[in-house]
């Protein structure tokens, strides 16, 4: 493990700690950036047993040194709340409960939906603001003003740093659930470089399981953890030999993790008892018919997902039913389905389209589909994937004798 | 301790309400209010009259200039409002919330900057 490996793996937990702390998410953040800081120069080539208890303590001496020396009102605050600590062991590590409290103040109902994906995503993921910009599909600078104006809003207006109480839950739920879907996204399909961002998608796992332990009542938080754990069931799979994609129906499904798809299937099969069906049960439900016997049932699937596009009327919930579409009703009736969508700058409309396009024979329009989703993808696996299918189209079709 | 703003926004291009509907509504921000005594959140209290009473006094190299109406000629105008004292921004909305039922209007919530004596 290197420093960027730790600073991935504890940013997020050690600024939620030191929030906790100083009561202040502006000074939480820089209290940690000056402990990395310091680990730059300190830690060398031998990394301390524990570097995120490392960390939160540096971390928490530069605040009481920093705010020793300033006399502003916030520091002041900040101070007072840092004696009035219970007596902590001198290392103290991050808590689990302070990245809960932590979530719950980024995704409040106060904030905008935007403003609270970016922000939890900022300061829960870790992720930079430009990884942050094309979850989002929106310029860098606007996702950077965004994330700026929320932390401003939450330290101006008071917003609390806890986990709400249970009457609270069905509505501040709700966002939760949104972030930690697009953090786990984010990973599987990560913004530039490699194709998955591993601790991304092992990180919004986590946090979905601490969720579903805080509240195992709520239908769509047993659904979000269920669709995480089956889709992460499958990445292992997902990469062949030399790093290229492999889409599902190519996957070797024995590389498949089986003790997630058991566990995503029994969560799938508590939802189906409780019968409240909502977005993340629904998902979970098409992902639990892909990981369910030797080969895909599509008529299952198209099913929950024409119950799904009744629930969440999206353009990207109807992509994907288009893929269901094609499976069972032929590319000709999948191509119609997708042909007015609006998704701006979204690589997959354009690559779904080049594969339906395909599909019908249509080359030349096909390689046009092709070429414009190769524009837009900025994943290197998945840009090395559409243009190897682009140049299959490009060579002519072999013969039944050269196979 | 913190303090807000919770500002009644008042649509002035609806109709005015019937005698009955206004002495109703003092009766539940009444009641509000009351609650806010005991719970000791309130500060203040008060509703306005309508935004054609309004004066503007403007000042411009050290001397005044007056004009008659309110800051903006919008038909949202500023309809009264409380200032009360809580916790944090999850008080001061549920708070806002027990006023938004009461009043029938739009609340919005604003913390303080500066409080005398803090």
């Amino acid at each position: 493990m290197d420093l960027d490996s730790v600073y991935r793996a504890e940013y997020g937990r050690c600024v939620a700690t030191l929030t906790r702390l100083l009561g202040d998410i502006g000074l939480a953040e820089e209290a940690v950036q000056d402990a990395f800081a310091v680990a730059v120069q300190k830690w060398g080539d031998t990394l301390p047993p524990n570097p995120g208890a490392w960390i939160v303590t540096t971390a928490r001496n530069r605040a009481i040194d920093h705010l020793r020396r300033e006399s502003t009102r916030d520091a002041r605050h900040a101070q007072a709340l840092l004696l009035r600590q219970p007596d902590e062991p001198q290392e103290v590590g991050p808590v689990r409960d302070d990245e809960l409290r932590m979530i719950f103040t980024c995704c409040h109902t106060s904030l905008s939906p935007l403003a609270q994906t970016a922000l939890t995503l900022r300061l829960i993921g870790g992720l930079e603001v430009g990884e942050i910009a094309r979850a989002y599909l929106a310029p860098e600078a606007t996702v950077s003003q965004r994330i700026l104006r929320a932390k401003k809003k939450i330290r101006d207006a008071g917003i609390p740093y806890r986990v709400p109480e249970a009457a609270e839950l069905p509505d501040r739920l709700p966002p939760v659930l949104t972030v930690l879907y697009l953090v786990f996204n984010e990973g599987y399909t990560s913004t530039s470089g490699e194709l998955v961002r591993t601790d991304l998608c092992l990180e919004a796992v986590r946090l979905a399981r601490s969720l579903a332990e805080l509240m195992p009542d709520e239908p769509e938080v047993i659904g979000l953890l269920a669709l995480l754990l089956l889709t992460e069931a499958r990445r292992p799979a997902r990469v062949g030999p030399s790093g290229e994609l492999v889409v599902l129906a190519e996957q070797d499904r024995s590389l498949w993790n089986r003790d997630l798809i058991a566990e995503g299937h029994e969560l799938v099969r508590q939802c189906l008892r409780r019968a409240q069906p909502g977005p993340y049960q629904l998902q979970a439900a098409i992902n639990a018919v892909h990981t369910d016997g030797p080969a895909t049932d599509w008529t299952q699937v198209l099913a929950l997902y024409d119950q799904l596009l009744r629930h969440s009327p999206t353009p990207i919930v109807a992509l994907n039913r288009a893929v269901a579409v094609a499976e069972v009703h032929g590319p000709a009736q999948a191509l119609a389905a997708i042909d007015e969508l609006d998704l701006p700058g979204y690589h997959l409309l354009p690559a779904t389209r080049a594969d339906l396009l395909t599909r019908l024979g249509r080359t030349a329009d096909a390689i046009a589909a092709y070429d414009e989703a190769i524009a837009l993808a900025t994943n290197d696996t998945e840009r090395t994937f559409l243009e190897t299918r682009r140049a299959r189209l490009a060579r002519p079709q072999p013969g039944p004798a050269s196979r | 301790m913190k303090q807000y703003l919770l500002a009644v926004q008042d649509d002035e291009s609806a109709p005015p309400p019937s005698e009955e509907d206004f002495r109703d509504n003092l009766a539940r921000t009444g009641k509000v209010t009351a609650e806010m005594r005991s719970a000791g959140a309130w500060v203040f209290v008060g509703g306005l009259m309508p935004s054609h009473a309004t004066t503007v006094v403007r000042p411009h190299n050290g001397t005044i200039t007056m004009t008659d109406g309110p800051f903006a000629e919008t038909k949202e105008q500023l309809g009264g409002f409380w200032v009360i004292q809580c916790d944090d921004l999850d008080q001061a909305l549920a708070w806002a919330e027990k006023c938004a039922l009461a009043c029938g209007n739009p609340i919005e919530v604003r913390p303080f900057n500066i409080i005398p004596g803090d």
